[in-house]
């Protein structure tokens, strides 16, 4: 099988390698070029656990075409922030425990921020619908869509709770 | 054809670990020369906070800060042995262990400060901060990583502490069938109102209240997370979630997150919780646990509230909309109950 050649940028920075032909993009960035935020959850699209951000945009990395993001900026939680210096969606996520097991974490992360970067002030409906596509088995969502109301300043947050 | 409300209730008295054989959780703490002290366990945090509770309680028996400790439980084939993260056990089984291991451990670190203060064991207090000193003199002080590195490089002592809980095995008299499986119980109360679609059989919850009696809520923010997450989980298993096929052809059935139906981040209700604190005598600090029955109660909670608001009783879960519609048929419409 013909490898290609992918240049692309991932959380800022280029990077560079040879992808298989059909190989997804999940694959390229946790085995290609070692970033392990991105979590492999249904391998089909449907639970968000690899949610990751193409151009702005949110992409289910399990189900994207590695080759295809040669040129654009990839974003993944890894490049959010770190400790010390954390986004104010993951410092929403730790002081709501809106994590558990985390493993649907990262996606949510992303999820949320694409809907942020395009709209700060989202609604409580506006946030369900950005991460209707991220399945959590723990948290029951509450705590998940506080955290995104919270991060984007406050309004609605805590409305569903009574 | 009209929407109709229920409310529905369920309690539950929930026995916290098992006892099929006897069920022992092994713990074992030592100190690193910077004072720092881990944990080792084979019980998995698999996202209720175990990891957080153990430490917490670790922490709090050594005399340290949080931060110096570190909870491990990574790997079964080394660390020590325990049943398991089920039956709601974590908390009270692998808790009492964390106490006994981390007391022998504290024992040994007084015993090493003793040594370079040149005073009594029995006379050393700490202050949770990081310090050892004399009770009634704080000046008379050393850090508990000071005492640590002593132990360590110049006592010759490893400042460790092993620790196991057992709930021995509870034989069946044979004369009287009596058996005392558990030790204690925890105990929750809920109501769950709703709201059922007599024409397309659709359930939507409104709202869920409930009580929880968890012994003391060792890390409350982590007790009420999980006890809302687990609900929701019950509520999936009372009205969505099943791995038989809605239909009987097992072509019908779910293979994956395509046809395996839970609720979403819009189908959630609020959920309103009271956690009431009974310290359980045998309990890590009173601790009992939530576990397993933050999602019970919920399902017969919903099954009531169905019947309650159109008068069909479905004992089959998951309840679904067809299932509540060949109710409502058999019974010729649908017939709300009395609301209270």
């Amino acid at each position: 099988m013909a490898k290609k050649p992918v240049q692309f940028h991932l959380n800022g920075e280029e990077k560079a390698a040879f992808v298989d032909d059909g190989q997804n993009l999940l694959e390229l960035l946790r085995r290609g070029v070692g970033d392990l935020t991105p979590k492999y959850g249904c391998g089909q699209g449907t639970c968000g656990a690899c949610t990751v951000m193409i151009d702005g945009k949110p992409h289910l990395s399990c189900i994207t075409l590695a080759e295809t993001v040669g040129g654009r900026k990839v974003e993944t939680v890894g490049g959010l922030g770190h400790a010390g210096g954390l986004h104010p969606l993951q410092e929403a996520f730790m002081r709501n425990f809106a994590a558990q097991c985390g493993y649907c974490t990262p996606g949510m992360l992303m999820a949320a921020k694409a809907l942020l970067d395009r709209n700060p002030r989202p609604t409580r409906e506006e946030v369900v619908e950005a991460i209707s596509g991220n399945i959590c088995r723990c948290t029951g969502y509450e705590a998940i869509i506080n955290s995104v109301l919270e991060a984007a300043g406050g309004q609605g947050a805590m409305a569903g709770r009574g | 054809m009209a929407m109709h409300r229920g409310k529905g209730f369920a309690a539950i008295n929930y026995p916290i670990g098992m006892n099929l054989g006897g069920d022992p959780s092994q713990a074992l703490v030592h100190s690193n020369p910077d004072g720092k002290f881990m944990v080792a366990l084979s019980s998995i945090d698999l996202g209720q906070g175990m990891k957080s509770v153990t430490r917490q309680i670790a922490a709090e028996t050594l005399g340290v800060p949080v931060e110096d400790v570190y909870v491990d439980t990574a790997d079964s084939d080394t660390g020590p042995h325990c049943m398991g993260s089920f039956a709601s056990r974590g908390t009270h089984r692998v808790g009492n262990a964390v106490i006994q291991a981390a007391k022998e451990a504290r024992a040994v670190m007084l015993e090493a400060a003793a040594e370079e203060l040149e005073v009594n064991a029995d006379d050393l207090v700490t202050d949770g901060k990081g310090n050892i000193h004399v009770r009634g003199a704080p000046s008379r002080s050393i850090t508990t990583a000071e005492a640590s590195m002593a132990a360590q490089f110049k006592q010759g002592k490893t400042v460790s502490g092993r620790g196991i809980f057992l709930i021995p095995l509870s034989e069946v008299d044979p004369e009287t069938g009596e058996m005392t499986p558990v030790s204690c119980f925890a105990h929750a109360a809920l109501v769950v109102e709703l709201e059922v679609d007599d024409e397309t059989g659709e359930v939507k919850v409104i709202e869920i209240n409930s009580a929880y009696e968890v012994g003391r809520a060792l890390n409350p923010k982590l007790v009420e997370q999980q006890l809302i997450g687990g609900a929701w989980m019950g509520m999936s298993h009372a009205l969505w979630e099943t791995t038989e096929p809605y239909y009987p052809n097992r072509d019908h059935g779910p293979e994956d997150f395509n046809s395996y139906v839970m609720p979403g981040p819009g189908d959630i209700a609020p959920h309103n919780i009271a956690v009431l604190e009974r310290p359980a005598p045998d309990g890590p600090f009173g601790g009992k646990g939530p576990g397993e029955m933050c999602a019970n109660p919920v399902l017969p909670a919903v099954a009531n509230a169905i019947y309650n608001a159109v008068g069909v009783r479905v004992d089959e879960l998951p309840i679904t909309p067809e299932k509540i519609l060949r109710g409502i048929r058999a019974n010729g419409g649908a017939r709300p109950q009395i609301r209270r």
